[in-house]
């Protein structure tokens, strides 16, 4: 399993990792304050096409990042799933873009490169960041009456490999190549615009440009894992827990996370939708194994009190699914032992309309049911006070590494 | 082999910290974009988040915001989720990177002489004016950056390197926007 991003809270402690991300935030100001952000007037001149520093220094940062980051995740050192990707809402974002723009040329400084200015001692940072301290609190005072639009448009996690479609390496290439291709435009309106003499420019720019792109290549013939690749990398620890039953829980204990309040259980029934219309546990989601990807990221991002148990007529096809998810970086997943049959055989007892019938084939109900009832029979919620059974506790609460879904806000 | 000591400074350790008295000129573009997207790297590998400034700043108003009228906090849906009962605003990363930036930012200024009590202006504004429009320009920004739920850094920046798709649109609208305007307020910087 790939060791990155770090289990922080766990490694450092929770005022450790506090430090871990000063220490980051100290680098990003100290970069920012090298490269000129600091200062107004330089950052304006972008917009005036007489010195394009802004574009240059941000997307060489965008693409040189993106490279190591997908190469990470490419050799496996880095578990993309557990990386934060902004969640899009389009128009909210595109909207909220347009008045950022406003914000940068009237203000020429934006929230990070205002720090800077501010810890530079820049008065107008000072009062860069006053102003920004101020248009947050008046939005935070009024989102409440435009929230319809403000969380419209939700596509959640989605990358610009999934909107045109392409192989992320692809994708990779082609983003270094637009950069540098922005860069020669910028060279050229910084020549005519700005005066500048391009001779006097280094040299190794062009040996920078060429790493950059060999990078991208390397990312393009490395690939990105598969849920096989994942699942292959962890197999051998994974399969040894199934053998051991280690993460199968049994009925009674399901029953007692039933009524746990303080966690949050989520009961997935991946059986066709015919035996869940028959009879399904209470508050159980039917999941058809093919759309369980779809429902991956939301699962990923479920509180850290979330437990997962999932199920199937016997344990097949809930096996199949577990793999699935613990192979794509879900935590905290069991599968339920027995499965649904193993569920009747403890709580359908005495319950006439629920008679034993003989198994079509494998991972397949070995009941009949008098009517289609679903969450209505008494079995789907058992009495606790009439099944007082034993089990053996298997649910130990992990937590999840990486970003708690939060991002920048 | 002898290492050149720039006239009027010393050897010592004080001599060394101690502010430069002109300011070096700033490092290449290219160069100060390619270590800015080795610390946004690093971000991402060892934590997990990017980068961000905005998320920050917002938490500290809505600390604020708590400290005085905590009950409001406490009816607004959109700050229940940052400050509401005994949640504090001020306890995420984007708060801590938000300081660390201010920090870097001071020390760089330090080491590369450029701490100078100024304000960065266009020639034909008076400074008076540069305040107001400084604060009117932040003011625009944090509500749009509040809007857009991050930043430059926190969206344009850490989105853009993750292909976030909603990342690149809105760092398109940004440029877009900045652009169309310029030439209308351009007695601000020419």
């Amino acid at each position: 399993m790939a060791p990155f991003p770090l289990a922080l809270d766990a490694l450092l402690t929770h005022p450790g990792a506090n430090l871990l991300y000063l220490l980051i935030g100290f680098a990003f100001g100290y970069v920012l304050e090298i490269a000129g952000f600091g200062y107004a007037p330089k950052l304006a001149a972008q917009f005036y096409l007489k010195d394009l520093t802004v574009l240059k220094v941000m997307f060489s940062a965008i693409v040189v990042a993106m490279v190591l980051l997908f190469a990470a995740t490419g050799l496996g050192l880095l578990d993309y799933n557990l990386v934060w990707v902004n969640p899009t809402y389009l128009w909210p974002g595109i909207v909220g873009g347009l008045i950022m723009g406003i914000g940068f040329i009237v203000g020429g400084l934006c929230p990070g490169t205002s720090l800077v200015a501010l810890g530079t001692f820049k008065i107008d940072g000072l009062f860069y960041v006053l102003g920004a301290l101020f248009g947050m609190l008046v939005f935070g005072e009024t989102v409440d009456s435009f929230s319809i639009f403000w969380n419209s448009s939700y596509l959640g996690r989605l990358t610009l490999a999934d909107v045109f479609g392409l192989d992320l390496g692809v994708v990779v290439v082609l983003v270094v190549l637009m950069a540098l291709g922005m860069f020669a435009g910028a060279e050229v309106l910084e020549r005519i615009f700005g005066k500048r003499d391009l001779r006097l420019e280094p040299k190794a720019r062009f040996l920078g440009a060429g790493a950059l792109l060999a990078g991208a290549l390397v990312v393009l013939a490395i690939g990105q894992p598969t849920t096989e690749d994942r699942w292959a990398a962890i197999a051998p620890a994974k399969n040894a827990a199934l053998a051991e039953r280690q993460v199968q829980v049994q009925p009674g204990e399901v029953l007692h996370l039933m009524h746990q309040h303080e966690l949050s259980l989520v009961l997935l029934d991946v059986r066709s939708e015919s035996d869940y219309n028959l009879f399904h546990l209470m508050d159980a989601e039917g999941v058809d194994p093919r759309d369980l990807a779809a429902r991956l990221p939301e699962l990923r991002m479920a509180p850290a009190n979330t437990v997962i148990v999932v199920m199937s007529n016997d344990e097949a096809l809930a096996t199949e699914a577990w793999k699935t998810m613990v192979a794509e970086s879900v935590v905290n997943v069991y599968i339920l032992e027995g499965g649904i049959n193993g569920w009747l055989d403890t709580f359908a007892v005495g319950d006439e309309r629920i008679r034993p019938a003989a198994a079509a084939g494998e991972d397949t109900l070995r009941y009949a049911f008098a009517s289609a009832l679903g969450e209505g029979y008494p079995a789907s919620y058992p009495d606790p006070q009439r099944f007082a059974i034993p089990f053996e506790e298997r649910v130990k609460l992990q937590l999840r590494r990486g970003p708690a879904g939060k991002g920048c806000g | 082999m002898t290492i050149a000591v720039p006239a009027g400074r010393g050897s010592s350790l004080w001599a060394r910290l101690r502010p430069r008295s002109e300011p070096k000129p700033y490092a290449h573009p290219y160069l100060a974009g390619a270590l800015l997207g080795l610390v946004l790297f690093a971000a991402f590998f060892l934590t997990g988040n990017g980068l961000g400034a905005s998320g920050g700043l917002n938490r500290m108003i809505v600390y604020l915001e708590d400290l005085i009228v905590p009950e409001h906090v406490d009816r607004t849906p959109y700050l229940i989720h940052l400050a509401g009962g005994d949640r504090n605003p001020l306890d995420d990363w984007v708060v801590f990177v938000a300081v660390g930036a201010v920090l870097g930012g001071f020390v760089s200024g330090w080491r590369n002489g450029r701490l100078k009590v100024e304000t960065g202006k266009g020639p034909r504004l008076s400074t008076r004016t540069r305040w107001l429009t400084a604060f009117a320009g932040g003011a625009i920004m944090g509500f749009g950056a509040r809007f857009a739920r991050g930043c430059t850094s926190g969206q344009a920046l850490s989105g853009g390197a993750t292909l976030s798709a909603g990342s690149w649109a809105l760092m398109f609208a940004i440029f877009a926007s900045a652009y169309a305007l310029a030439y209308f307020v351009r007695r601000l910087w020419l």
